[in-house]
């Protein structure tokens, strides 16, 4: 019993980075209509942009530890939105309207090219650091087991819930959700409504970049140790959990995000650690053969 | 490959010779709360021209769709009678639709392989009868003389429907190059190539000059009495439908409103007053029209 | 940032507009370059420190703003934005002509080239070794052509079948101890069994959807790989490979007992080059064996379902074309030809481990069937040299040669979204001899 309430406590923060790029993903491909293949390796640098914060919030001396992850949430978070807004502005942008591969061939080269940008500029060692937030509450004691709750992942899942709820009120309320909706319905309409599409598009990324960079940092401040490869896999997992809750819609990938998390975590718990991967793949592939619209996605009827 | 798949559910037996070619009874399609097609029961004869008429959204390419299986119907028979032998197109998947039950269909916004050549569209067509005379890629692979020879009647067949559109100079362009209209024929000439007892158009006057319609008729009647096949046609363009049908059927809100010679169609009130009357509804309402008056007025 | 409002209404050069554009770039540059170029982590005794890089920032920013004035002047003299895309797609532009002409006239030239190769004076065991390289990843290429190029299957795990053939092929050789050339058709049929199974219940799938399962299934492969140690050696992989014979000459500078070495039978000075020669080939005639195949394949029925399921697959199920059958089709012959591939790139290495089958790969060969044009044989071979060739020949640049690899993805694919060999021959033209009547075709009123 302990046991499992760890792993569900586990599985839940795991479940919350997920969920946080996942939006980007869905957010993405809700408007264009395809997988934004670098999202993970924007994600990979929010993580190394918060990573360097730190430490050079470390080196100034800066020890009140709130203050310093504020600023290293909006530092990182305006620093990949930049890089989320240029790579849409390099590598999608001029594909738009081109044929239905070509983006996507660009965005694997994309991925390509900002996972050695980061190989050769930051060097291909893992980078650990040390904790930074310790302590935490003990939650069941039992003689064999202790269940405890970190700080940390306090602290992850009540930002992710702050920020979902930041973002799904920006989506549902504002004028800048409205026109993203509507360039979601019909790219060509709303641009004859007068809605700068390319811009929303834009926005649309910065978004994705900005929340997957929040994730970054709290994978960085939770498992401690980055390197230039953990893009690839996180963002294959948090595309399937935006599958999983149904691609375009926000709490759909949310709650993907979470539900992936979870298996990951009793997956490794109680059967294997070295195929958790497998079982996040064979997710993703048994959900698109049986449930293509996911749990969350409305589904479509085929214009013939 | 082939024998795995069989669909056991196709009925087979002699039936009478006057049997018609298409039943359709009591044909219901839903889209969650929306009723597209409500209760809708017609046939269509071989050697006819039938034509579905009706506003916009009266569920007629529905019908189609229901027709030719991209659709499940939420209930009705769909029997169409080739031969002597009933198929159940609701019960059938769409590929065996056209290639069992020789249901062919062209598409609203044209559907044509727009990278492929004309020749090619054509050929694709003949798809079954070829991959059979291929034995499945084996006999084609390496060249046997039988399939050789079944390629060449299928490009002799492309020819004949290529010579009847008058596109054989145009053979080798591709598809998506051609002029709208030839882009049309072309997709009628490529359901053709099927070797159709059953031609279901939709809209094919949608976007022709009054010349191209002409000719566009004249095909149609070609087809009808020289193949001796049965026709189905969505039109909105009257000249054609009552220049050129035999039988109409008028829908509205889903409902088979009338069902009979284009004359007594024509005359018929519900369908004046549904769908002949629609003009009348066209013009707004006198109160939003001076308010419309305003606004531009106040803008310019 | 309004791309191309290099010249004002009047046309003259819009100088300020020009400068401001460019500074702009200058300074996204100097945002994206800060943190990652201009603060490195450092390992340091007390942990990770920080190495201040400036100068680094300095160079990139300087490069964004002069590699922006680059693209102006390109625009304000003689560049186009974007070529009109109708007129384009029916005449074509200079480029475009002069890859056509080399899409129809290359192939026999570069057939005979390859055959001379090994005996030009250049061909030392290096350029050997990097032709071996290059003419696998074409076979690979045209292999996945026929999957994305013709059938519009987007496959992003094109490697797992590859990693099938590999693991066949080592495991039926070690393990049994068959030769070459019972183990390799043993590949191909084994891949190409996978692909049937993996590709059965996916390919109704759509586009995307059907691209990240099959990544899925890739790295389901290469993870199962990595840990089934039993069978597959897990990470270190399975090693001592037997190499391929020459008809059961084998290769070895000393015969085993009661056998004949290759050297010895033609009466040759032992020469390790015999071998590399030999591979160079085996894959050559492996590669070409795949492109006629394909091209046979692309001129009969199945083969014009496959373009005509690209093209638009609703309109292929109303001809009464079985959607399913025809994508598993080109999905199993690309897993054959990707299995065959798989085994010589084992009996060539003599060890595979799971490290040869990442995601990377199955990204480097789609990345050739795309950038060479899609469906065209011969743009394969222009990309797989390119690409392939290209990085190899940079070597010593070891680090930057993916960094450039990626570039070059995004940059071709935004000079040239449709590839760089587009034009599409038909595959059968209305033959002249119009004047033989058309035959009476059996009305269906008739007879079926």
């Amino acid at each position: 019993m302990e046991y499992f309430v760890q792993q569900l406590i586990n599985g839940v923060t795991l479940g919350s980075i997920y969920g946080l790029i996942a939006i980007g993903y869905t957010m993405v491909y809700g408007i264009i209509g395809m997988i934004n293949f670098a999202h993970g390796d924007v994600f990979m640098i929010g993580a190394f942009i918060a990573l360097i914060s730190l430490l050079i919030l470390g080196s100034l001396g800066l020890t009140f530890i709130p203050l310093a992850l504020l600023i290293v949430l909006i530092v990182s978070m305006l620093m990949a939105s930049v890089y989320g807004w240029t790579v849409e502005r390099v590598a999608y942008r001029p594909l738009r309207g081109s044929f239905r591969l070509a983006p996507l061939i660009s965005a694997i080269g994309m991925s390509i090219f900002l996972q050695n940008y980061v190989q050769i500029a930051q060097g291909a060692r893992v980078k650990p650091i040390q904790p930074v937030v310790n302590g935490g509450i003990v939650v069941m004691e039992s003689p064999s087991f202790i269940v405890t709750l970190s700080y940390m992942q306090i602290l992850i899942v009540l930002t992710t819930l702050v920020l979902m709820a930041g973002f799904s009120y920006l989506i549902a309320r504002t004028a800048l959700g409205r026109q993203q909706r509507a360039c979601e319905q019909d790219r060509r309409m709303a641009s004859l409504l007068g809605i700068n599409v390319d811009r929303t598009i834009s926005l649309t990324f910065v978004m994705g970049a900005a929340l997957a960079a929040v994730a970054g940092m709290m994978f960085v401040l939770y498992y401690g140790v980055i390197d230039f490869f953990i893009g690839f896999l996180a963002g294959v997992k948090a595309f399937t959990a935006a599958v999983l809750g149904g691609i375009g819609s926000m709490p759909g990938a949310m709650l993907g995000g979470l539900l992936i998390g979870l298996i990951e975590t009793f997956w490794s718990a109680y059967f294997s650690i070295e195929y958790k991967d497998v079982a996040a793949f064979s997710i993703l592939v048994l959900v698109l053969i049986f449930l293509p619209t996911g749990l969350l996605g409305k589904p479509e009827i085929e214009k013939v | 490959m082939i024998g795995i798949f069989d669909d056991p559910r196709i009925a087979t037996g002699a039936v009478s010779k006057d049997a018609p070619l298409l039943q359709v009874e009591h044909l219901t399609m839903r889209f969650g709360g929306l009723l597209a097609i409500n209760d809708v029961s017609f046939s269509a004869a071989k050697r006819e021209i039938t034509a579905i008429i009706g506003p916009n959204g009266a569920g007629k390419t529905t019908v189609f769709n229901c027709l030719t299986g991209f659709y499940k119907p939420t209930t009705g028979r769909l029997t169409l009678n080739r031969e002597g032998t009933l198929f159940y197109l609701e019960r059938m998947e769409d590929f065996r639709i056209s290639q069992e039950a020789h249901v062919a269909r062209t598409f609203q916004n044209i559907r044509l392989f727009p990278a492929m050549s004309v020749l090619e569209n054509l050929v694709v067509a003949q798809h079954n009868a070829l991959m059979r005379a291929s034995a499945f890629t084996f006999a084609g692979l390496f060249g046997l003389k039988r399939y050789r020879t079944a390629e060449r009647d299928a490009v002799e067949r492309a020819r004949y429907w290529l010579e009847r559109i008058n596109l054989v100079d145009r053979a080798d362009w591709n598809a998506g190059n051609l002029p709208y209209g030839d882009q049309r024929r072309l997709e009628i000439a490529r359901a053709m190539c099927t070797d159709p007892v059953l031609l279901c158009l939709d809209e094919p006057a949608a976007g022709l000059n009054p010349r191209e319609s002409l000719e566009l008729n004249e095909l149609l009647r070609f087809i009808r009495d020289e193949h001796g096949i049965g026709v189905l046609l969505i039109e909105h363009d009257m000249s054609v439908v009552m220049e050129i049908s035999d039988h109409v059927i008028v829908l509205d809100y889903g409902r088979k409103i009338a069902d009979g010679a284009p004359e007594a169609v024509r005359s018929d009130p519900t369908v004046i007053k549904a769908y002949l009357g629609e003009e009348e509804d066209e013009e707004l309402p006198p109160e939003i029209a001076a308010d419309l008056e305003k606004k531009t007025g106040g803008e310019a | 940032m309004a791309a191309g409002n290099v010249r004002t209404a009047e046309g003259a050069l819009d100088l300020p507009a020009i400068l401001k554009d460019c500074l702009m770039s200058a300074l996204v540059v100097f945002a994206l370059a800060a943190p990652i170029i201009g603060l490195r982590t450092i390992d340091t005794p007390g942990g990770l420190g920080i190495d201040y890089r400036f100068d680094d920032v300095a160079l990139a920013v300087l490069a964004g703003f002069v590699g922006r004035l680059l693209v102006n002047i390109y625009w304000a003299y003689g560049g186009r934005r974007r070529p009109p895309a109708k007129v384009d797609a029916i005449k074509g532009d200079s480029f475009a002509s002069f890859m056509k002409k080399v899409g129809l006239y290359g192939g026999p030239v570069a057939i005979l080239f390859a055959v001379a190769m090994p005996a030009m004076p250049f061909a030392d065991r290096y350029v050997l070794d990097v032709a071996i390289l290059v003419l696998t990843y074409i076979m690979l290429g045209w292999g996945l052509n026929i999957v994305v190029g013709l059938a519009g299957l987007l496959d992003l795990g094109y490697v797992a079948f590859y990693a099938v053939g590999a693991y066949s092929y080592a495991l039926i050789a070690t393990y049994f101890g068959w030769s070459f050339w019972v183990c390799l058709p043993l590949a191909g049929v084994f891949a190409c069994f996978f692909g049937i199974i993996l590709g059965f219940p996916v390919l109704r799938l759509r586009g995307d959807y059907l691209a990240i399962v099959t990544l899925g299934f890739g790295e389901i492969i290469r993870v199962v790989l990595l840990n089934w140690y039993e069978f597959t050696g897990g990470p270190n992989g399975v090693s001592g490979i037997p190499r391929p014979s020459f008809f059961g000459l084998n290769f070895a500078r000393i015969a085993p007992e009661g056998e004949q070495t290759f050297h010895q039978f033609f009466g040759l000075e032992f020469s390790s080059v015999h071998r590399i020669i030999f591979l160079y080939y085996l894959i050559l005639a492996l590669a070409l064996i795949t492109n006629f195949v394909t091209l046979r394949l692309r001129k009969l029925p199945i083969g014009r379902a496959w373009e005509a399921l690209r093209e638009d697959e609703i309109a292929c199920r109303s001809l009464g074309i079985n959607p399913t059958n025809t994508k598993l089709t080109a999905f199993a012959i690309g897993a054959m030809f990707g299995g065959f591939a798989g085994s010589f790139f084992a009996t060539r290495q003599g060890f595979i481990s799971p490290e040869s089958f990442t995601f990377i790969e199955s990204a480097v060969i789609l990345a050739i069937v795309v950038l060479g044009g899609m469906g065209s044989q011969i743009g394969v071979v222009i990309a797989a040299i390119f690409l392939i060739g290209g990085t190899e020949v940079f070597r010593e640049l070891e680090q930057y040669r993916m960094l450039a690899f990626g570039g070059a993805m995004v940059l071709i694919m935004v000079w040239k979204p449709r590839g760089l060999l587009a034009h599409r021959e038909p595959t059968l033209k209305l033959p002249p001899t119009a004047k033989a009547e058309a035959k009476p075709l059996a009305g269906a009123g008739g007879a079926a």
